[in-house]
């Protein structure tokens, strides 16, 4: 059975998306002022990594289901 | 040379490794399901038309794409997506509706060895050496730029980078061969447009979205001596070279970038037509430059774009700016001074580890491709014919680690010998220019033979070197650049100057083949040239597929979104 490269994609953007949100969360909002015009890029993108790669797990999940169904 | 200097942080170097411990994590676990020649150089054909077609695209979309289609737009504004809409997406169609059953439908492994079953020796040799000679340089190339920049925006230090980068792409190749290299491609394709999408969204919101860019590019235009409006729009401005900066006209356009440049790039290169041939079936193998074509149609948002804000706001002197010295702005840095600038750290990480993953998978492609026609095509064409597969695969293994040790020594050379490396690009384009030419005859015409399309490719290559220096671009010095031979001729821009070689060389190949073949004998029967022309291969029944799977079906929809974006930006 080969990787289903869904798979580390998932994960590596749950990963960054948690990391990044959880790090514009606490980070001092001054930083956001100076680099990104005001918004806390780091929370919101983050966010979307972390929905991003939440999608590609369910449909590993969702291959595997089909495959064992298939069997 | 002043330049973005980027202070990282703890979150950034967290986010930076742990993607390398993904791309390494990839290989590991690959390495399991590589148990043959088969699956190291063609990833067993077994997988299915997504990832093909993001590692399709993924493979072409190294840094210098990133970077250089930035300082583009900077330079040029909207023409630039020409080398999308014109440049690529007809090209992708053609190879995927026209060209893919020859590939993937012969026993060919990679496209020197189309050329062997479908012409002879000699032709596959000449192909197999000067694309093996040019993948280590472009591998090399990326390599060298990457630590350069590096250096440059990081301080970090320039043998460290060569030897870090060039070890983890071995890594990952040695262990799980091309399927290694197309995940980290797929994986990668998505760190980019997830790393610089928020860039583009940032920059159009500072600069007061479309319409605030369109005015605040007025001023740069017309400063030039342009029509205010000529930065964006593609092609209303083409009537004349003068009338547009990147000095060229419609028809040069049209036929030297559109047809002889980007069919030659995207119909006969391995480095592209190899993701394809990794694909489970014929139809995913078809499907595979058609559905890359959409990402690929969309890119100019995600790279052009933020040249043409960088150049808005550094003309409105604001505080945005771009680096520049005595008064010439350093347009190859539009990428790292917007990520500096509007990346707060965390976000910074982010973008500048989606920026290396491309560097690195410019890097692996052209690996991969090297390691194929080194041990398919040469190794097993002259050395040693008669191995055992386990042996072909050891030295497919193997030549990686050569591979990258050839691309180090090119990264140096590059950084010492700018000249050679200047002069060998040069070379390598002559030799591509006439390619599609070879391969178009070959395809539809019966009757090409291989002294036909030897001699034809020699002529086309002589063709473009002939164009070339016997013309010049404006404001060029007369040398590598053009115009030893005299000039008959004097370019608006270097840009026309390459198209018009292009289209030199495509068209002496063109005649040259022809006429040789009508003078030479065929000695390939029709039984042996069966599966590899058009007129000897039975049609593909398609009846099976849906129609949204078949190919030519796609490749009209896409065709027709093309024209579309073109005319939106007439």
């Amino acid at each position: 059975m080969q990787l289903d490269v869904r798979l580390p994609i998932g994960l590596m953007f749950v990963l960054f998306g948690v990391i990044l949100a959880i790090f514009g969360l606490v980070s001092d909002p001054a930083l956001y002022e100076q680099h990104s015009l005001g918004v806390n890029i780091n929370l919101y993108w983050g966010l979307v990594q972390a929905v991003f790669g939440a999608v590609m797990l369910v449909l590993v999940w969702r291959g595997k289901q089909k495959a064992a169904a298939g069997q | 040379m002043p330049h973005a200097n980027i202070e990282l942080h703890l979150i950034d170097y967290i986010l930076l490794i742990t993607y390398f411990v993904f791309v390494l994590g990839i290989g590991f676990v690959l390495r399991r399901s590589v148990s043959g020649s088969k699956d190291f150089f063609e990833s067993g054909r077994s997988l299915p038309a997504w990832i093909c077609a993001l590692g399709f695209i993924g493979a072409n979309l190294g840094a210098q794409e990133v970077m250089g289609m930035a300082a583009s737009g900077a330079k040029y504004g909207i023409m630039t997506s020409h080398f999308y809409w014109v440049g690529a997406i007809p090209a992708m169609v053609f190879v995927a509706v026209f060209m893919m059953p020859f590939y993937y439908g012969s026993k060919a492994r990679s496209v020197p060895e189309y050329l062997k079953l479908r012409f002879d020796e000699k032709t596959r040799g000449f192909n197999a050496l000067t694309f093996a000679a040019m993948t280590i340089m472009s591998s090399g190339i990326s390599m060298f730029a990457l630590a350069k920049l590096l250096n440059a925006i990081l301080g970090w230090n320039f043998h460290v980078c060569i030897i870090a980068s060039g070890v983890i792409v071995l890594a990952y190749i040695f262990m799980g061969g091309l399927t290694s290299a197309i995940y980290n491609e797929v994986l990668q394709f998505f760190l980019i447009v997830l790393g610089f999408l928020p860039l583009v969204l940032l920059g159009l919101k500072d600069i007061g979205g479309w319409d605030g860019l369109v005015a605040k590019l007025t001023p740069v235009a017309t400063n030039q001596g342009f029509a205010g409006d000529s930065f964006v729009r593609s092609w209303s401005v083409t009537g004349s070279p003068s009338d547009n900066p990147m000095g060229i006209e419609w028809f040069g356009l049209a036929m030297g970038l559109g047809f002889v440049l980007s069919f030659g790039y995207w119909c006969t290169d391995f480095l592209v037509v190899q993701r394809a041939m990794a694909a489970k079936d014929m139809g995913a193998a078809r499907r595979t430059p058609i559905l890359a074509a959409v990402p690929k149609m969309l890119f100019p948002a995600l790279v052009i774009l933020p040249g043409m804000i960088a150049i808005g706001l550094h003309a409105a002197g604001g505080k945005f700016q771009l680096p520049s010295a005595n008064g010439t702005i350093d347009y190859n840095m539009v990428v790292p001074t917007m990520l500096a600038h509007y990346f707060p750290t965390g976000m910074l990480g982010l973008g500048l580890t989606a920026l290396m993953a491309s560097f690195m998978s410019g890097m692996a492609g052209n690996v991969t491709a090297f390691n194929t026609v080194w041990t398919y095509d040469i190794y097993q064409g002259y050395i040693k014919k008669d191995g055992t597969d386990a042996h072909y695969l050891a030295v497919g293994r193997w030549t990686t680690v050569v591979g990258i040790l050839l691309s180090m020594a090119a990264a140096y050379a590059a950084a010492s010998w700018n000249n050679i490396m200047d002069t060998l690009q040069l070379v390598f384009a002559f030799v591509n220019a006439p390619l599609f030419a070879t391969f178009l005859l070959g395809m539809f015409w019966k009757r090409t033979t291989g002294h036909g399309a030897f001699f034809g490719l020699i002529t086309g290559t002589l063709a473009a070197a002939l164009h070339h220096f016997l013309v010049i671009a404006k404001g060029a010095e007369v040398g590598l650049k053009g115009g030893v031979l005299g000039i008959v001729h004097t370019y608006p821009s270097d840009m026309a100057q390459n198209f018009w070689t292009a289209i030199f060389a495509w068209t002496g190949c063109f005649i040259a083949t022809i006429l040789i073949s009508l003078v030479t004998a065929q000695k390939k029967t029709d039984a042996e040239l069966g599966g590899l022309v058009y007129s000897l291969t039975p049609k593909i029944k398609e009846h099976d597929d849906h129609w949204y799977q078949r190919p030519a079906v796609l490749g009209i929809i896409i065709l027709a979104c093309a024209a579309g974006l073109n005319l939106l930006f007439w």
